[in-house]
């Protein structure tokens, strides 16, 4: 009886793994950076571009930064409910915009709706290195002291937001 | 409903409308000028063969987080062009191998690389198969030595040979 029983174990936990990965999204890679301070950056603002924005500027505030450019597609999706979002008055939004065309992205923001307290521009992508960007949109959450505390890869959805965003962030903001 | 865009999407789009208008110029051109050589662009190359020897053997080793089956030496997505241009301008400023290594593990973590560092994550990783190999190994010794036991050496007396050779003698000739 054993000698059948054996392989057919070794099979259903083979089978289990295998089913576990088929749930996983290897394009989903956790950030290295979550817990730990958010990389300091000077950049010049997307619409005042003589004017420069520190990150430094936001200490003291819990604040969301959301990665964006005008030829990324799936930015058109979340774009709606970062508006809705910034409208809601519960987080300000600062939007990078990475490797962009400044007119271009002006244009897009005119067209979509702006829902960022201010723009950056991240011409070259370097900030966005520092960020451990490697697609767009993402988005960061980033609290009192300046620590990442949340990244979305891709797009922000309803889902995201009412589940896990939102919450981090009405938590995050009671902390002195 | 919000789409589910993966967020990489746009650089295979991006990648397809340039391809479509490359091809689109390399058409026209060819009416236009039929007698004239097209040159392939050149691909911008560092100009210290030096800096590009070692960063092709440093990028080698790093996954493209965009096409993950890539090799970021290999890749020829934004991404990896970004990473390429950050290392070998950190091989200008004298970094050495180990911190350019490190400068991008602390932004993108251990998936940059093809060769994870051995940690308690990782033990399963690097031992597993060497782990299963001697299980396997075990398992073939015992089931050898059991097989050797079960499988008694048969010795015939004389009347019993002679009875064989006579049964295998009786079907000579015969068409069996």
């Amino acid at each position: 009886m054993m000698r059948y029983l054996i392989p057919l174990f070794a099979f259903m936990i083979l089978a289990a793994f295998l089913l576990v990965g088929l749930t996983l999204n290897p394009r989903q890679v956790p950030s290295p950076l979550i817990d730990k301070p958010a990389p300091v950056f000077q950049l010049n603002h997307l619409h005042e571009p003589e004017k420069v924005m520190a990150s430094q500027d936001n200490l003291g505030k819990v604040w969301m930064l959301n990665v964006w450019a005008s030829w990324c597609v799936a930015c058109r999706d979340e774009h709606p409910l970062l508006v809705q979002l910034a409208n809601s008055g519960i987080v300000p939004i600062y939007g990078l915009n990475y490797k962009d065309e400044r007119t271009t992205a002006m244009q897009w923001l005119k067209r979509y709706g702006d829902p960022y307290t201010i723009s950056i521009v991240d011409q070259d992508g370097k900030v966005g290195i520092d960020y451990g960007v490697y697609g767009v949109p993402e988005t960061y959450v980033i609290d009192k002291k300046g620590i990442i505390r949340h990244k979305q890869i891709g797009p922000v959805t309803v889902d995201a937001l009412q589940k896990t965003i939102i919450p981090l962030i009405l938590e995050l903001q009671k902390q002195v | 409903m919000f789409k589910n865009y993966h967020h990489y999407d746009w650089i295979s789009l991006r990648q397809m409308n340039k391809a479509k208008a490359l091809i689109l110029i390399y058409l026209l051109c060819l009416c236009i000028m039929p007698s004239i050589a097209l040159s392939k662009e050149a691909v911008p190359v560092a100009e210290d063969p030096e800096v590009e020897k070692r960063m092709l053997a440093l990028t080698m080793d790093l996954r493209c987080l965009v096409c993950q089956n890539e090799s970021i030496a290999d890749s020829r997505a934004d991404f990896s062009n970004d990473i390429r241009r950050e290392i070998r301008q950190q091989i200008k400023a004298n970094k050495n191998d180990q911190e350019i290594i490190q400068f991008l593990v602390d932004r993108y973590g251990d998936f940059v690389l093809y060769n994870p560092p051995v940690k308690p994550t990782t033990v399963f990783l690097w031992f597993g198969p060497l782990a299963l190999f001697i299980i396997g190994l075990g398992a073939l010794v015992v089931y050898l030595r059991r097989r050797r036991v079960q499988i008694k050496e048969v010795t015939l007396s004389e009347a019993e040979l002679k009875k064989v050779e006579s049964l295998l003698n009786e079907n000579k000739g015969k068409n069996v």
